[in-house]
């Protein structure tokens, strides 16, 4: 068990200094260079040569790539000039709330798409595993942002049960419940199509086990057999699933901010590519990368824990 | 004439590769009823058809007016004249699906042309030639993939100006990434047969074996995730344009057109909205009916990501 998650932290580990790489390449792929690019690109020459000179960045690349690394380790991912705030600080306010909507989302979708995802495998090709499949199926087709404009549609104009605009960022999100629903929602549907199919599948497999069949001859009962052996075994691959899915949500946390204007992380670095605010945007990449690869390490460890047959493959 | 059930069985061990004399012709058209019988997926390939049709043909029978604004009939409902009603710029939605149907449909195809190839050589090679190289390879793909793809989008997509070409060039980088993985996988279980061990006693060089032995062994794979990046990446044209990043105006496209649309989903003008969402599931679903309809031809256990 030690070596695998050994291995599988070594392997995290590489794949975070990649991230770190590739952002530090965007850097440099700014136009102008980094300095024109921040401060930016009618800056004087006076003020791009202290800048040059503060950021050591007339050193070699190598050299200025530890020096970034080092400052991140500190926690200083950057300054916004545009917000004149940093971008710890603009993330430290921002992220919280993105929290809550990739998280409520994920869970949302995972307490629906199991018992769908279960109920359509026990009812296999009858009409309503069909109807099932074919509402994920264009669930899964269609783009996040439409998804969220017929809600917006049906809920908000035809029947005007919720408000259309996600919470402000000046009221706490307690007393905006009503507003979190509709953005929820939206990142929950697309979510819950790729789940509920996986879900189906997972199920199926189980159910078609011999084990399945001894059970069922030695009259235990359905409901028994389900929750006590189909499930906990269909259940492994969808922690994986939830791992492996989550750049696919906070992509989709972007689209959803920026529809319904949800003070987060995605809306954050949205704005901050039409004004071109670099130091954001690489802050933020940075973060989701780091984030993301700790998630799916998690997933994994999490999965070597519950099943036995990983952690000695 | 061989019985259903084996046919199918010999469909699927890949019936090209294992060197047995198998006729192309005869396995083509097992493949080809295989594809037949799934119902969806021959729907969606009528669906493709019918949208080329009406993004490439229509234009030719149903002539509006795509570059100059005509202010004075904007924002106007179906019509006689108008058969889908104008958008805020007076231009006709249903002439503007079309045109837009072009940019996407182009856009989505050669986008997955793109990346296919990238991510079949890069796959190929990383997976035949294995040890430092392999790990170095995969270690690219895994950190490129640790992002969201769409943060890199927007943050290349603020970088470069948007134009079509560019766009292209542009999520193809990043849709390369799955079928590299999806082709390694393949190539390192390919790598083990026996002709490709006579290719190497032949004489042939890596390359050679690479380009004449392994990628054509990997086609079935291939062909599925292609059709699904076709699918993929006309949805992340369409976020693009919906967040501004994508086709630049008076240029169309499905997703801008939602996004201009949204602008006044509360004055009603439900016109501007949906047909272009209608156009973009529309397709999307249909190229997944088919990408799955080709999983059943080969059928290998692939997953789509």
């Amino acid at each position: 068990m030690t070596r695998f998650v050994v291995r599988r932290l070594l392997h995290a580990l590489v794949v975070l200094v990649g991230v770190s790489i590739v952002v530090f390449l965007l850097l440099h792929l700014l136009p102008g260079g980094p300095a024109r690019a921040i401060l930016g690109f009618r800056a004087n020459r006076a003020n791009v040569a202290a800048f040059d000179a503060k950021y050591g960045l007339s050193q070699p690349l190598p050299v200025q790539y530890f020096v970034w690394v080092g400052q991140l380790m500190h926690g200083n991912l950057g300054f916004s000039y545009k917000q004149n705030q940093s971008v710890d600080s603009l993330l430290a306010s921002n992220i919280p709330r993105t929290l809550i909507l990739v998280g409520a989302a994920t869970a949302l979708a995972l307490v629906v798409a199991i018992p769908m995802g279960t109920y359509q495998a026990l009812r296999r090709n009858r009409l309503d595993d069909y109807l099932l499949t074919a509402m994920a199926f264009i669930f899964y087709s269609m783009p996040t942002f439409f998804i969220g404009i017929v809600l917006i549609v049906l809920l908000s104009d035809v029947l005007p049960f919720f408000p259309s605009t996600g919470p402000t960022a000046t009221a706490p999100l307690s007393s905006q419940l009503a507003n979190l629903v509709l953005p929820v929602l939206s990142l929950m549907l697309v979510t819950l199509a790729l789940f509920s199919r996986y879900m189906r599948s997972a199920a199926l497999e189980n159910l078609i086990q011999d084990y399945v069949r001894t059970a069922n001859a030695k009259g235990v009962p359905q409901v028994r057999v389900l929750f006590l052996h189909v499930l906990p075994n269909a259940l492994l691959p969808i922690i994986t699933l939830v791992g492996l899915s989550l750049p696919g949500i906070l992509s989709g946390a972007v689209i959803i901010e920026a529809l319904f204007n949800y003070p987060g992380m995605g809306l954050l670095f949205w704005t901050a590519a039409q004004n071109d605010d670099f130091p954001v945007l690489l802050g933020t990449t940075m973060v989701v990368g780091v984030a993301v690869v700790v998630g799916s390490l998690l997933a994994d460890v999490l999965y070597a824990v519950v099943d036995p047959r990983i952690r000695y493959s | 004439m061989m019985s259903l059930p084996s046919a199918i069985e010999q469909v699927g061990s890949s019936p090209v590769e294992d060197g047995e004399p198998e006729s192309r012709a005869r396995v083509s058209r097992l493949m080809a009823r295989v594809f037949a019988e799934n119902k969806l997926a021959v729907i969606g390939v009528f669906g493709v058809v019918l949208l080329f049709l009406f993004c490439f043909v229509g234009p030719l029978l149903y002539h509006t007016n795509q570059v100059q604004t005509d202010i004075p009939i904007s924002n106007q409902g179906p019509s006689i004249a108008h058969f889908l009603g104008t958008d805020s710029a007076g231009f006709d939605i249903l002439g503007r699906l079309m045109q837009g149907g072009q940019v996407t449909l182009l856009v989505g195809i050669s986008v997955a042309l793109l990346a296919t190839s990238l991510g079949v050589i890069w796959g190929a090679a990383a997976g035949f030639v294995g040890g430092l190289l392999d790990t170095l390879m995969m270690r690219v793909v895994d950190s490129l993939l640790a992002i969201p793809s769409l943060f890199l989008l927007i943050f290349l997509d603020s970088i470069f100006r948007p134009t079509a070409p560019m766009l292209v060039v542009v999520i193809a980088s990043l849709a390369w990434l799955v079928p590299a993985r999806l082709v390694r996988a393949e190539t390192l279980s390919l790598r083990s047969r026996p002709y490709v061990d006579s290719a190497r006693g032949m004489g042939a060089g890596t390359a050679r074996i690479i380009l004449r032995h392994i990628i054509p062994n990997v086609f079935g794979t291939v062909m599925v995730n292609a059709t699904f990046q076709v699918a993929d990446a006309i949805l992340t044209v369409a976020a693009l344009s919906f967040l501004g990043m994508g086709i630049p105006p008076p240029g169309a496209n499905w997703g801008g057109m939602l996004s201009d649309g949204v602008t006044y989903v509360f004055a009603g003008y439900w016109w501007q909205i949906f047909p272009a969402g209608v156009c973009i599931v529309g397709v999307v679903v249909a190229f997944n009916f088919i990408g799955d309809g080709l999983r059943d031809v080969f059928e290998v256990r692939l997953r789509r990501r």
